[in-house]
């Protein structure tokens, strides 16, 4: 298996997770990792060296917003039944996390998840959205106090309709 | 306390959870952080923050890889499985008008589930238009209804109560399926719209929910424990999720 190959299997389980708390259904998510999977495998020889992670990052990033613009016109068919429920004693806060994730909007959530929970730099958040760095720490800013407002209690806006 | 007294803004805050503060620096917000208890407790709840991220999260990573992640399996049919994808399905119920996704990418190999949900699709239809004899069994006897078909099926057919959607039992009657019978039961409102449910053995893992539109009806298709679902409906999706959703919760909640 080439080094590219490897580095992008390597990445499986990383992006799982990414895509998780992205797209919050295990379903769509792991369509999300197989669609960027697919794609970085294209494209293996339109890649030109330099990070295989950011990269990876990059396209999945770019297929969620475009799968959310196609559902923005409608409001989203939530998933019925969670096949994943995870074992865990912290389960109820597990899920105030993922409650408070999901009133973010897109750009936030994706920063948020980059840098946190994925241990990209700002500029490696930057290059991924297509911003300039003074974008992505207000974005962080604002999603940290949107959480932190959600996890302290009070009542978490209205999911945003477009 | 000269040059330490430049004051620390909520960037370099963040910059200083996330280590990005340059090394200089950190000794300034440290000082900043225990003068100033406010500021000491947001970056705390940041902190604490992550690890919730982390908790909830790091065991997704930890899981092993499903199957149909693999390079090799997906080099080899490199597009096959995306558009039996449930967010193409989304993406075709949300957006599409007319043709579902079944019609993208799998014409070539109908999947099983196309053709159960044709099936399903057919019997629709065919038993909707019926005005005198939509069913065998009318909804009246559905005591006799659930166990008779339970005895031909093989599964617990249950009929669900729908009445929180509007919708009333007209009956049932038993189809041929594709592998062995197939129950089949109608719902209708006071104002006349019909939906069925069908079900069949099925030998399919789909636990989420798919969906079709052809023509002027819809269907939602799911599997569980062995048992294919179709909830089939007219063309207002929105009302066909309502009423499949009221269906799926019912199945669960009764064990199949």
């Amino acid at each position: 298996m080439s080094a590219f190959r490897q580095s992008v299997e390597a990445m499986i389980p990383a992006l799982r997770r990414y895509a998780r708390a992205l797209a919050r259904d295990a379903d769509i998510a792991d369509d999300l990792v197989q669609d960027t999977l697919v794609r970085a495998l294209r494209s293996e020889r339109l890649f030109l060296g330099g990070d295989v992670r950011s990269w990876l990052y990059t396209i999945l990033t770019n297929l969620n917003k475009n799968r959310r613009r196609s559902l923005a016109r409608r409001p989203q068919f939530m998933p019925l039944l969670d096949n994943n429920p995870d074992a865990s004693g912290t389960e109820a806060e597990g899920r105030d996390i993922a409650r408070a994730l999901s009133t973010l909007v897109e750009e936030q959530r994706a920063v948020l998840l980059l840098v946190v929970l994925e241990g990209l730099s700002y500029r490696e958040v930057a290059d991924i959205q297509g911003v300039p760095i003074g974008t992505v720490m207000s974005r962080l800013a604002r999603a940290r106090a949107h959480v932190k407002a959600s996890l302290d209690g009070e009542r978490p806006a209205l999911r945003r309709v477009k | 306390m000269t040059d330490r007294t430049i004051p620390v803004t909520e960037d370099e805050l963040h910059a200083y959870v996330d280590r990005e503060l340059p090394a200089e620096r950190s000794g300034d917000v440290e000082a900043w952080l225990a003068a100033h208890p406010e500021d000491a407790e947001r970056v705390q709840s940041w902190r604490a923050m992550a690890e919730a991220l982390h908790e909830r999260y790091d065991s997704v990573a930890n899981e092993p890889v499903p199957q149909r992640l693999e390079l090799e399996r997906l080099e080899r049919q490199p597009r096959r499985f995306i558009y039996g994808s449930i967010a193409a399905a989304l993406i075709a119920f949300v957006a599409g008008g007319g043709v579902g996704w079944f019609a993208r990418g799998e014409a070539a190999a109908p999947s099983q589930m196309q053709s159960f949900t044709e099936d399903a699709l057919d019997a629709h239809r065919l038993y909707v238009v019926e005005v005198r004899h939509p069913v065998e069994v009318p909804g009246s006897e559905r005591t006799h209804l659930q166990q008779w078909l339970t005895k031909r099926c093989g599964w617990d057919v249950r009929a669900p109560e729908l009445a929180s959607t509007g919708l009333k039992l007209v009956g049932g009657r038993l189809l041929p399926g594709p592998n062995g019978p197939a129950s089949f039961l109608m719902y209708e409102s006071s104002s006349g719209e019909r939906f069925t449910i069908y079900t069949a053995k099925a030998a399919m893992k789909a636990a989420q929910m798919r969906t079709t539109t052809f023509d002027k009806d819809s269907a939602m298709f799911w599997a569980d424990r062995g048992v294919g679902y179709v909830v089939s409906g007219g063309n207002d999706r929105e009302r066909l999720a309502q009423v499949a959703r009221a269906v799926y919760e019912q199945v669960e909640k009764n064990g199949g």
